[in-house]
């Protein structure tokens, strides 16, 4: 029999009112998706936090290794090029 | 709408209105009471919270039926008056509110029940010609409608469940049964507020509870126990014995420090 603690983990995604993205929030534990978007929304929207709320199993994720940080991210750090930041703006243009 | 009491209405029996908003207010403060008595108990922390956000609600909904019912009555009580200060037979909650917690089946079981009457209900009085109970209503709406969303999916989850769970959830659903009669059983208030275009039909409202429980519990495999004779009166004043324990809690620190204020 599924005990309560083998419930699985979930983690949760929220919109905020207003908001483009989802955000992660933090998790959850339950029995499946729905419980765990009731469990979301009991959680985590009880002070108005969100309009849209999604959830994946933790176990669905898939993570980069921390011990391949280096290798991963460190190589963009001297690349500065890469941000736009070497354009002349013309002047006419106003909101950019 | 509400002008300030007169004379005239000081002293006067406070008529069907007074009595009919005492009815759903203390059925929400009762059940609300109920539900805080899980926290820190429910299964998960999840559930906790749950629970207590349902208890919140129902508490809020209470507040503002319970601040008209004061105003109506006219006679300068406050909703901390009437929520605190009455005794026993003067609370008109339904009794299915007030059956203790039991097991999580059976806390489960008793706020499906309520919330498959309350839905209906405030779809109703939505529509009420006193607007005023028609606003709270209209609010209390949104709320009971997800209280129903989680009772009837864990009743759903437990019915459909295990074995165990199975056998749990249908002796909840029978030993709460012949409380649910009250709910419908019209008596000369609730004709009253009926005629007064205040309150819906109940036997209308039976009909639409009856049709909402059937479906879950199909999906639930349970089955439907049979109508029982006997009534219950929480509504009349006349309470089970477990009500006096309850209320005992509730008013506990208004009774010991009379107007303490946070």
């Amino acid at each position: 029999m599924t005990q309560i603690r083998d419930w699985p983990l979930y983690e949760i995604f929220i919109r905020a009112c207003g908001g483009l993205d989802h955000k992660h929030v933090g998790s959850v534990h339950a029995a499946d998706a729905r419980m765990a978007i009731e469990h979301a929304r009991d959680v985590y929207t009880r002070r108005l936090e969100g309009v849209s709320v999604w959830v994946v199993r933790s176990s669905d994720i898939a993570a980069s290794d921390p011990a391949e940080a280096d290798a991963l991210f460190e190589p963009a750090r001297d690349k500065i090029y890469r941000h736009p930041t070497f354009y002349d703006i013309p002047k006419e243009v106003e909101t950019l | 709408m509400n002008a300030a009491p007169t004379d005239a209405v000081r002293g006067a029996a406070p008529g069907p209105l007074f009595e009919y908003l005492l009815r759903i207010g203390d059925t929400g403060l009762v059940l609300a009471q109920r539900l805080g008595e899980w926290v820190g108990h429910a299964p998960a922390i999840e559930e906790d919270l749950g629970l207590a956000n349902t208890a919140l609600d129902l508490l809020g909904q209470a507040r503002m039926l319970l601040s008209y019912a004061a105003e109506i009555e006219g006679r300068s009580r406050t909703e901390d008056d009437l929520a605190f200060l009455r005794e026993e037979s003067e609370y008109r909650n339904a009794t299915l509110a007030e059956m203790p917690n039991g097991d999580f089946g059976d806390t489960i079981a008793r706020q499906f029940l309520l919330d498959a009457y309350q839905v209906p209900l405030y779809e109703r009085l939505a529509g009420s010609r006193d607007t005023r109970l028609a606003a709270i209503a209209a609010k209390a709406l949104k709320e009971s409608r997800y209280h129903l969303r989680y009772s009837s999916g864990w009743l759903v989850r437990l019915g459909d469940g295990t074995e165990e769970s199975h056998a749990r959830a249908q002796a909840a659903l029978e030993r709460l049964w012949p409380y649910t009669g009250e709910l419908f059983d019209a008596d000369e208030t609730d004709r009253q507020a009926l005629a007064d275009g205040i309150a819906p039909d109940p036997a209308e409202l039976h009909a639409d509870w009856s049709a909402r429980v059937d479906v879950v519990l199909t999906e639930a495999t349970l089955a439907r126990p049979p109508e029982s004779r006997y009534r219950w009166y929480g509504k009349r004043g006349r309470h089970s014995e477990h009500f006096g324990h309850l209320l005992a809690e509730l008013q506990f620190l208004q009774r010991s420090h009379p107007g303490a204020r946070w």
